[in-house]
């Protein structure tokens, strides 16, 4: 276990005019582990992670992000380049609609392959022989990597979304419902396969999500937030468990037995 | 030395807040301390707390106060005040738990669920599995269940894929929650035998066992849970 932090997020706050979109909030991502916001619409969620992934100017508040050199680095005070290079290698960000995070009018394979070229690849067969490679390993059959993702369910483009994002070797990923809108049992094998691939890779993750069956499926530490504010924090197992504050309790006793 | 596990003056409520802020006391000033190589049981009536009691030295339930002392290569940590991080490599190195239902992940093999925490804990993964194989092997389980996920699996074979993962590894301390409540007398006698072992083998092992023969084969003392009810509060 890592004792630095990949991520240090202090006091942000995301205001649109006399809205709140999230206040305070502090957060340390370690290395390898995988964090889960919860909440319902309109909580904040989405928002801080947009902040917590550049996509965002926070109002108020400090990210910073340890870099692969191990420089902490202020994530708003560095440069657009070097932003952009960072969303590009050493991050992923898996949206809730593929369509959001995949170009829908180019194949699978070069949806993987772009990423590696970002990077620097430019070896034909190499970036092929890895997109097929990452094909397998999302479970879409090799056989369609030149077809379009237009032309994929929307579990298999979701899964594919996941390998063009995986494939630079990035240690943190943001995702954002990343099982929302999909059928149950396309949920559960996208659940699995996401919950292998991290502990494999080593990934740290934020994961935003509404449902906590998935919290509780891949996070070790979970935020619950209401109304812009972190409400209660911990132990996933814990806070499903032995939610003490009354909005989590709440959360925790509408969900519905099978 | 110090023994692997403390508890001192734990104490544990329930605030229901949907139910206008009822309190519910659980357990107050909670006192165990366990030995290595000893088998402590809880005792007493259902709903005593007993099973809140171990969820509390796992971390899984909060405390409201007292002390949890966690001995592990001569550095104490209180479980009680840790960090999630820090409750989380005491779970992987420390503390083993073998709850009294499985929580099963869809698609996950009986196989690897058992195999997991030797490999979290960076063991050679074809290796963790063969002893994981032999562990499942020891427990009876139907080799043609191994590759399967345990979600359909009856009770009594969701315990013993729970109770493999929970002895697989050798950690000092290990929390056994009925683990032998939907098991077979053959079954149940194997459970014993592997208890045995761990004890020879110096873990600190604390339990809640109905079963009469089971508890009077393991136990070096029994604790009746009884003695830390709440006083009733004025309302």
């Amino acid at each position: 276990m890592s004792d630095q932090p990949l991520m240090t997020a202090r006091g942000v706050t995301k205001i649109y005019g006399e809205r709140i979109g999230c206040e305070a909030v502090d957060l340390d991502i370690y290395p390898g582990e995988i964090v889960a916001i919860v909440g319902e619409s309109g909580s904040g969620k989405t928002t801080l992670l947009n902040c917590l992934s550049a996509r965002l100017a926070p109002s108020a508040g400090s990210i910073y992000y340890r870099m692969r050199d191990g420089r902490l680095q202020d994530l708003y005070a560095m440069g657009e380049a070097e932003r952009r290079f960072l969303m590009r290698t050493d991050w992923g960000f898996v949206h809730q609609n593929p369509a959001d995070g995949l170009r829908m009018g180019v194949s699978a394979g070069a949806n993987v392959g772009e990423r590696l070229m970002a990077v620097g690849e430019r070896h034909y067969g190499r970036i092929r022989d890895t997109a097929l490679d990452w094909l397998e390993r999302v479970e879409i059959s090799t056989d369609r990597i030149d077809d379009r993702p237009n032309a994929f369910s929307g579990g298999m483009r979701q899964r594919l979304q996941i390998a063009r994002n995986l494939v630079t070797g990035p240690r943190l990923v943001f995702m954002d419902e990343p099982t929302g809108g999909l059928d149950v049992s396309v949920q559960a094998r996208l659940l699995d396969l996401l919950r292998g691939l991290v502990g494999e890779l080593g990934l740290a993750a934020i994961v935003v999500t509404h449902d906590l069956a998935v919290a509780r499926l891949l996070s070790q530490r979970i935020m619950v937030m209401k109304d812009g504010r972190v409400i209660e924090h911990g132990l996933t197992d814990r806070v499903l468990d032995d939610p003490r504050e009354p909005y989590t309790q709440l959360l925790v006793s509408s969900i519905l037995q099978v | 030395m110090s023994d692997p596990l403390v508890v001192s003056g734990v104490a544990k409520s329930f605030t229901m807040h949907l139910r206008g802020g009822l309190r519910l006391p659980v357990v107050d000033n909670v006192s165990v301390r366990v030995a290595r190589g000893e088998c402590v049981v809880l005792g007493g009536p259902s709903g005593a707390g007993k099973s809140s009691i171990l969820k509390m030295l796992y971390g899984n339930y909060a405390v409201d106060g007292g002390e949890i002392l966690v001995t592990h290569d001569g550095e104490t940590v209180d479980l009680a005040r840790a960090s999630p991080r820090q409750v989380l490599q005491l779970r992987r190195n420390v503390i083993g738990y073998v709850s009294q239902f499985l929580r099963t992940v869809p698609r996950v093999s009986a196989l690897d669920v058992v195999a997991e925490p030797l490999i979290a804990r960076g063991h050679d993964a074809e290796a963790s599995r063969q002893q994981a194989s032999a562990l499942l092997d020891r427990l009876n389980l139907p080799h043609a269940l191994w590759s399967l996920p345990p979600a359909t699996f009856s009770g009594g074979e969701q315990q013993r894929v729970n109770i493999a993962r929970g002895f697989i590894t050798e950690h000092p301390v290990l929390l056994l929650d009925e683990p032998t409540a939907s098991l077979d007398a053959q079954n149940r006698r194997v459970v014993i035998a592997m208890i045995d072992e761990k004890k020879r083998a110096g873990t600190a092992l604390l339990g809640i066992f109905h079963d009469e023969e089971v508890r009077e084969a393991v136990a070096d003392r029994i604790i009746d849970v009884t003695a830390f009810r709440p006083a009733r509060e004025a309302a």
